[in-house]
């Protein structure tokens, strides 16, 4: 059997349907959507197949062997350039468990994005380029397991979405744009250099020679730390504390964390409706994957020392958040704020350090995701409609649009998190795991709030636009059209679906999670006995 | 006859209205008819639940019938043990014959507003809406395990805001079903709490896994305190859902919603859902959690029974009222008196359910007022309806011959014993108190409603027995307040089927320390009252309270019955130089002791402060801080730019400004002359010889 290798090929056709796109003429905006849309249905094919022949016994996390779809091969390699010694960087793609359930919703988010993105009007051919570019570079930072690889990826999504917001966004699009760049990147940096850290203190065994690696899974290697490595734990001087802190910054702000939330809402706000889908829906997830995949293994020992401060950050943004989105009177900064109070969930749960907790937290990534893009699809409806999105500029829609009100209806108690619903379950296992863990369980029983706020803000918002007597101003505007059923239909579906049977998705978690998990305990208990 | 088929049936039960509800809701805009679907449904339902209650109660009146499945099952989890999350069935007496009230409330409440409901722009949705009130009301009756409680509790709420908030157009309207939403979510934090507790320390949501090991001598964290706290957490859920004191504000407000919505869900059934889950974790109370319960239930009956004797609308007497009666029932669970509570559950659904849909009934006739002092002597008018409206009232006052006589002794004698045995007085103080009250404001609302003469004419003249469909129910549901239904002694339940037979008191599962002395089982020991489950000393006392509790019971009834007329029928005493001469009181009681102005003032007003508060500092500090830095870079980029520009730059410039200045000086040297070279070249070297002096 050849062994086809479908990573690259979910990641790179995007890229690949980019440089056709190139070629098509400029006065013919519909085939550059239709390839557009092409691209996506077929990476969402793909996407669907990685997870019909999912192994969900195989553990991944730090067993190479254990990964699935596996594509590894020595991209860069310069030897002997002066100090540096061997430079060495692998080409080196797989998914477990963890990574899985994140290029699946990549892919449904990507599709779901790209129909919203129909209507774009401005700049066709750049817009659809900039969207595939976008899209590439969120797959590779989920599938990557080479630091250098996750940081170019991490890099290549930075530039198609500044201009992405700053082109085709509202009023104040330039300042929105320039503060999500910079707000990243400045982020990119603290990586940047753990990356560089951590790559001086760990040696990969390559025959006979040891050499330095950006290989992620090597670096979660005891064994492979040097004596002298900045980064090692081998060396009582080490800098590992720091070094977590700077890289817990750098994915912080992505996920966003409070205090390092405040470009999201701007972003939010200024960006178009598809590109504030693919915002909330993947992106902020990167911060919360990155934790998971590179902070927790890598430095498991401080990941436990600082438990209780991720958990306490994640109730922070919780009630934070659900207390800003109270009082806001714009819906897009609404639903903003109201993603800073989900994703506290989801530190939450993995402060936890359990598997309850942290399956909790990789399905609230998952449930966010498609919640999330359908609360952002539901404010790109009715702006585009109204052209205002003022809490308090509508009144009576349930009359005026009964089925857009349906599906309303069905997102807003999703984000309530009621039973039946895929985020319910997500945030109970949050809670199960928090509350099982000494460390963090007042912070779980504090967080509980959140559940009351959130649905003292959704309810109110609902009420304010949909209840009461119709606003005169309103009574032409129509119901939902073909196009918005595609995109609100099948999430709606996900949600629910996921809500009555989790285990769809819990099992593909599972084992993954289980040994991240011990590995954290076991090789943290490692790092302390060698001290 | 089964287990396998009972449980075939219980599932058909329970989705069936689910079904009922997707159709309706899915096709309810294109086809006009859809409702019958949804009616359909509900009297298969009804049938089917017909059968469950008996096939159970005739074939396995002593057996539990199980039946779980693995929900989400993650196997051996690190740190955790075994994580396998199940669902599942639990069929007792008490679940089929709640599923039994649930079901026929249900199809009766169908029935009803087919006529009532009738005109209504959203009709279709309606019913799909009860269907999906049904499908989560009857999930709590089956389930066997805490999480799943919580689900369908959360899916109740859900109906619940949908129904409360019908007709959104009105603001009332969706504000009321927005506060019950928001205030039921207070109770169900605590309650997911206690959940939480529970499942991290018996690693199981079942309810008799939990039991078992409970029996076994496990308790959270090992404390009795925590035990205390569990019980006390869970019970918030039922706070919320019973609309007991202090989270009881959301009731009265949701008679915003359709009357026989009212009827079903904010009277009968799933306000009856806290008592039902008190009932279902009886045996896990301790004494200092009982105490609790019953002091919140008497403090809550107490109130409602005080707000009820001054209002005005007829929906709202009847909301406080159930307010007061669910605060009876908790306080029956929190003295001891299980059985009673439950049995108080039953009786009450249908005498209540009748007095509901009789309100509505009336509403329906006179347009709509809902204001009882423009009534009056609509009893010519509607006979059947005030016929079925005061054998309900009698139920309520607790007059014999009625089952709610049966219920409400059983609990007044359970208070009574209550403070026989533990000093507590004021639980049965406030208990017989509200007996009184009860019987008082009840008869008010008969007699101004349907006695005397009318008092708006105009409407009265209009007025007009309900259609069939509405009197029907009405007649149905005021026959079950009659005492046939439960014992064949009129006085005494305990002697009747639904007591002796099918409701048992279980002995509690806590450790014997924690829990009231009374209640520590002597089991298996004979008195000259039969088997007995609780200490001989609790089953001697209740059977000396009982006939004090009986006479007390019916003289307080009577005379609140005998003041009613007094003052409304026959007028003897002005109802006016009463309010007058006691003011603040009536004012007090008129505005529901100002509760939710306090709320308002306090919780609400805090809340909305503390969000501003956020926004402010999130806007102004987070990320002014951010702004701020962006500011101070470009400042000091600036500053470096300038001295880039004119220092560093300067000096290069400068350099070049010099050697053009020194280019422009000595480019007068270069002439072009060759006598000028010559003799530049000659001074040169005159100077050269002067200074190297080579010779």
């Amino acid at each position: 059997m050849v062994n086809i290798p479908y990573l690259s090929l979910i990641t790179f056709l995007p890229v690949l349907g980019m440089i056709l796109l190139l070629f098509i003429p400029k006065n013919k905006p519909e085939a550059v959507k239709i390839l557009s849309l092409l691209v996506t249905v077929i990476q969402l094919i793909i996407a669907a197949f990685l997870t019909m022949n999912f192994d969900y016994s195989a553990g991944g996390v730090f067993e190479q062997s254990s990964f699935q779809f596996l594509e590894k091969f020595r991209w860069i390699q310069l030897t002997g350039i002066s100090w540096l010694g061997n430079l060495k960087i692998d080409y080196f793609l797989g998914v477990d468990g963890i990574s899985m359930p994140m290029v699946l919703l990549t892919a449904i988010v990507s599709l779901i994005a790209t129909i919203s993105s129909w209507t774009i009007a401005k700049h066709i051919k750049g817009y659809f380029a900039m969207l595939l570019l976008l899209n590439t570079g969120m797959m590779g930072v989920f599938v990557s397991l080479d630091m250098f690889l996750f940081y170019i990826f991490w890099e290549l999504m930075l530039l198609p979405m500044y201009f992405l917001i700053g082109i085709w966004g509202g009023p104040r699009k330039e300042y929105a744009a320039i503060k999500f760049f910079i707000y990243t990147l400045f982020g990119s940096v603290f990586i940047l250099i753990v990356m560089i850290g951590l790559y001086f203190s760990v040696q990969e065994t390559i025959g006979n020679t040891k050499v330095f690696t950006f290989n992620i899974l090597e670096m979660m290697n005891q064994s492979n730390y040097t004596a002298d490595g900045i980064l090692s734990p081998l060396n009582p001087y080490n800098l590992r504390f720091a070094a977590y802190i700077a890289l817990f910054v750098g994915f912080a702000i992505k996920i966003p964390m409070f205090p390092f939330h405040t470009w999201l809402p701007d972003a939010h706000v200024e960006a178009p409706t598809p590109i504030s889908v693919i915002l909330a829906g993947v992106l902020l997830k990167m911060g919360t994957y990155g934790i998971l995949r590179i902070s927790f293994p890598i430095f498991p020992e401080i990941t436990i020392q600082l438990s209780w401060y991720i958990a306490l950050f994640g109730m922070i943004n919780i009630l934070y958040g659900a207390f800003c989105a109270l009082a806001q009177k714009d819906f897009k900064k609404l639903i903003a704020y109201s993603s800073v109070s989900h994703m506290g969930y989801v530190l939450l749960g993995m402060a936890s350090l359990s598997s309850a907790g942290i399956t909790g937290a990789i399905f609230q990534m998952f449930n966010h995701g498609t919640i999330t893009s359908m609360l952002f699809l539901i404010v790109g409806v009715i702006y585009d409609r109204a052209h205002t999105r003022g809490l308090d500029d509508f009144g009576g829609l349930a009359s005026q649009m009964p089925v857009y009100t349906g599906f309303v209806t069905v997102a807003f108690f999703a984000a309530i998190g009621l039973p039946g619903m895929s985020g319910f379950i997500s945030e109970a296992l949050v809670f199960i795991g928090a509350f099982s863990n000494d460390t963090t369980r007042i912070t779980a029983i504090i967080s509980t709030l959140g559940i009351l706020f959130g649905a003292g803000y959704m309810l109110w918002a609902l009420q304010r636009i949909f209840f009461g007597k119709l606003n005169e101003k309103w009574s032409s505007l129509t119901d939902l059209t073909a196009r918005e059923y595609i995109m609100l239909i099948p999430l709606s579906i996900i949600i629910i679906f996921l809500g009555i049977y989790p285990s769809a998705m819990l099992g593909m978690m599972n084992t993954s999670v289980n040994s991240l998990v011990n590995f954290i305990t076991e090789t943290s208990n490692i790092i302390t006995a060698g001290l | 006859m089964n287990e396998s088929l009972l449980i075939n049936i219980t599932l058909a039960v329970l989705f069936l209205p689910l079904i009922g509800f997707t159709f309706t809701v899915l096709s309810g805009g294109k086809i006009k008819k859809a409702f019958t679907f949804e009616v359909f449904i509900s009297s298969i339902t009804l049938i089917l639940s017909v059968f469950l209650l008996y096939a159970k109660i005739s074939a396995f009146v002593e057996k539990d019938i199980l039946f779980s499945f693995s929900w989400i099952n993650f196997g051996i989890l690190p740190k955790w043990g075994e994580l396998n999350i199940k669902l599942g069935i639990k069929l007792d007496n008490i679940t089929v014959i709640m599923a039994f009230v649930v079901t026929l409330i249900s199809f009766l409440v169908h029935i009803f507003s087919v006529e009532y409901m009738k005109g209504d722009k959203r009709y279709n949705r309606y019913f799909a809406y009860l269907g999906i009130f049904t499908f989560s009301m009857l999930g709590i009756v089956f389930t066997d395990n805490i999480l799943g409680m919580y689900i369908f509790w959360e899916l109740v709420g859900l109906s619940s805001y949908l129904l409360i908030g019908f007709w959104f157009e009105k603001k009332s309207a969706s504000d009321a079903g927005k506060k019950a939403f928001i205030v039921n979510r207070i109770g169900d934090i605590g309650m997911f709490a206690g959940i939480l507790i529970l499942f991290f320390t018996y690693h199981t949501f079942n309810f008799n896994e939990i039991f078992e090991q409970m029996s076994a001598g496990k308790i959270p964290f090992n404390s009795d305190f925590w035990m205390t706290l569990t019980g006390i957490l869970i019970f918030m859920g039922a706070i919320g859902k019973s609309a007991q004191f202090p989270l009881h504000v959301w009731l009265p407000d949701a008679m915003e919603g359709p009357t026989p919505v009212s009827a079903l869900i904010h009277a009968a059934t799933m306000v009856a859902a806290g008592v039902y889950l008190s009932v279902r974790i009886f045996v896990m109370l301790t004494a200092d959690t009982m105490l609790v319960i019953a002091i919140i239930g008497a403090i809550t009956s107490f109130i409602a029974a005080t707000i009820a004797l001054t209002q005005n609308d007829i929906k709202k007497v009847l909301a406080y009222s159930t307010v007061s009666q669910l605060g009876y029932m908790i306080m029956a669970v929190g003295v001891g008196a299980y059985a009673f509570a439950f049995f108080h559950l039953v009786t009450h659904a249908f005498f209540k359910a009748c007095l509901f849909l009789g309100s509505g009934s009336v509403i329906h006739s006179m347009h709509h007022e809902q204001d009882i002092q423009n009534m009056g002597g609509l009893r010519k008018k509607m006979p059947l309806t005030y016929i079925s409206f005061l054998v309900s009232t009698l139920a309520i006052s607790g007059v014999p011959f009625t089952s709610g006589f049966l219920s409400k002794d059983g609990i007044l004698a359970g208070t009574l014993a209550f403070g026989k045995l533990t000093g507590h007085w004021l639980i049965p103080i406030a208990a017989f108190t509200v007996a009184l009250m009860t019987a008082f404001y009840m008869f008010r609302l008969v007699i101004l409603t349907f006695h005397g003469e009318p008092r708006d004419v105009h409407k009265f003249e209009h007025a007009h027995e309900s259609p069939k469909l509405m009197v029907i129910p009405l007649i149905v549901l005021s026959l079950l307040s009659l005492f046939i239904f439960y014992t064949p002694n009129p006085v005494s339940p305990d002697q009747g089927w639904f007591l002796s037979e099918w409701i048992k008191t279980p002995s509690q599962v806590v450790p014997e320390n924690s829990r009231f002395d009374f209640l520590i089982n002597s089991a298996g020991e004979q008195t000259n009252h039969g088997k007995i489950i609780h200490s001989v000393e609790y089953t001697e006392t209740l059977h000396s309270v009982h006939y004090p509790a009986l006479f007390l019971s019916l003289i307080l009834g009577g005379l609140g019955i005998l003041i009613a007329f007094v003052i409304y029928q026959w007028k003897k005493i002005n109802p006016d130089a009463i309010t007058a001469k006691i003011k603040p009181l009536y004012l007090f009681s008129l505005n529901k002791w100002y509760i939710d102005e306090l709320y308002d003032k306090t919780f609400i007003a805090g809340t909305l402060l503390v969000s501003r508060l956020s926004a402010w500092f999130d806007t102004n500090l987070v990320d002014g801080i951010v702004n701020g830095s962006a500011y101070v870079i470009k400042s000091f980029s600036n500053i470096v730019g300038w001295f880039d520009k004119y220092i560093i730059d300067g000096f290069v410039n400068f350099t070049a400004f010099l050697s053009g200045f020194l280019g422009i000086g000595l480019r007068r040297l270069q002439t072009g002359k060759v006598q000028t070279y010559i003799i530049l070249v000659i001074v040169s070297a005159i100077i050269l010889f002067v200074f190297f002096r080579p010779f």
